[in-house]
């Protein structure tokens, strides 16, 4: 099971007595305001979970998989997530079956 | 942009009437479920976002730098993001935007 936008909003409604429209709404509107910072090119920076970056990737050559035809991969920036030391050793800690 | 920089952009939002304590308590929380699911080997999923799993990374063996011995180390997991459609959309879209506004 997948943790989702609603469990995050029931854990708020749990936790901190949100209304459940509330509580929806911040979820929502947490995930909104990363999408807005990075598609203005900013990093985003959760201290304790990880860092969203941006990075630039040039054209490169590519291939239809279909049809084996060459059709260029056009320059485009792309979203990277690179967790922080504090999510990386709670995770390493897990040893649970690989996903 | 920082948790801290989210949480006073979110206080300002008008579409709630949440005290600035309020939005800070949220934001630690949702980031505080997050991890923990990933901590339990739980998926994240979250639409026009993105996912966040775990990847696997056998046990190998490791050198010492400075010593150049040979350290056994533990299979471990990593947690790893891939990007939802909408957002790579919108980062991507916002950049094509500046490229051609740059060439014109």
């Amino acid at each position: 099971m997948a943790l989702t936008k609603a469990d995050m909003a029931d854990y708020l409604f749990d936790q901190l007595g949100l209304n459940k429209r509330e509580a929806k709404d911040m979820v929502e509107l947490f995930f909104e305001e990363i999408r807005v910072a990075l598609e203005k090119g900013e990093q985003v920076k959760l201290s304790g979970f990880g860092n969203f970056d941006l990075r630039e990737k040039k054209q490169r050559p590519g291939r239809n998989p279909k049809t084996g035809e060459e059709i260029p991969i056009t320059a485009r920036r792309v979203v990277t997530f690179l967790p922080g030391q504090k999510l990386k050793s709670r995770v390493e800690a897990y040893v649970g079956t690989e996903q | 942009m920082t948790k801290s920089d989210l949480i006073e952009i979110l206080a300002a939002k008008p579409d709630h009437q949440l005290p600035y304590k309020d939005v800070e308590l949220a934001v630690r929380h949702i980031v505080e479920r997050m991890s923990n699911a990933l901590a339990n080997g739980e998926r994240i999923e979250v639409r026009g976002f993105g996912s966040f799993s775990l990847h696997y990374r056998p046990p190998r063996v490791g050198r010492n730098p400075k010593t150049g011995d040979a350290v056994a180390l533990a299979g471990k997991h990593v947690p790893h993001f891939k990007p939802g459609k909408e957002l790579r959309d919108r980062v991507n879209d916002a950049y094509q935007q500046e490229l051609a506004s740059a060439a014109s």
